[in-house]
């Protein structure tokens, strides 16, 4: 099923766009599996998605850890750490 | 009563501040974050993930009400475009009691900085740009809570 994925701050500027619509494979079960079929898709991906510790992800707008499955999301959110308030 | 707003356009404090009051509480607490004037910058661009912003707002606005008798909560978060003394976020709590407002109010401007998804891009008078590393003490802040 497509999901929509969207970067946010730095990472949609090291990523190089805002989101796109992906259809991941079967084999890509929870979000740590997602970053790796994501990094694997050019350079700039690679790069920006190197560092887990400096990465937060949402599924559906909500927070999810890494080993949070991906089954059933529409749309996939990857940024930094927050820095509000 | 609880209000959450994320906006680009700016807001008066005195005038959310004096909505409260027909509340009937007995306290009001309230905390203004502006841009802070540091040396070279030039301006502070907040960016946010739209569809979740107000979701996590109201969360954390939800949260602080279960926690504390409160007669009312006002949230309300900037974004775009910055300059030094700008006004950035407001958070008002009112309640019968001061400790509940006083407290709840840290609570919330602590929570947000944790939990709201909002990014601050620097913009410095050299022209450097630079993304706002999350602080630690920031985690700290809004663990003391649990």
């Amino acid at each position: 099923m497509a999901i929509e994925i969207l970067y946010f701050a730095w990472v949609r500027e090291a990523v190089g766009c805002d989101g796109e619509t992906i259809s991941p494979p079967e084999t890509v079960i929870v979000v740590a599996d997602l970053l790796d079929w994501l990094s694997a898709r050019s350079e700039a991906h690679g790069r920006a998605l190197a560092d887990r510790g400096r990465l937060r992800v949402a599924i559906d707008q909500g927070f999810a850890a890494l080993d949070a499955p991906i089954s059933g999301a529409r749309e996939i959110a990857i940024f930094p750490p927050v820095t509000g308030g | 009563m609880i209000e959450v707003r994320v906006q680009a356009g700016d807001f008066d404090p005195g005038v959310e501040l004096d909505r409260f009051g027909s509340l009937g509480a007995g306290g009001i607490a309230s905390f203004t974050g502006l841009v802070r004037a540091d040396g070279d910058l030039v301006a502070m661009t907040l960016e946010h993930y739209p569809a979740m912003t107000e979701r996590s707002l109201r969360n954390i606005a939800d949260q602080a009400a279960e926690r504390w008798p409160l007669s009312g909560i006002v949230v309300i978060h900037r974004h775009g475009r910055l300059v030094p003394g700008d006004r950035i976020v407001f958070v008002a709590t009112a309640s019968s009691h001061r400790a509940a407002a006083l407290e709840s109010c840290a609570f919330l401007i602590d929570w947000l900085k944790t939990d709201a998804p909002f990014w601050k891009r620097e913009e410095w008078a050299d022209g450097r740009h630079r993304w706002v590393e999350a602080k630690v003490d920031d985690d700290q802040a809004r663990q003391r809570w649990e």
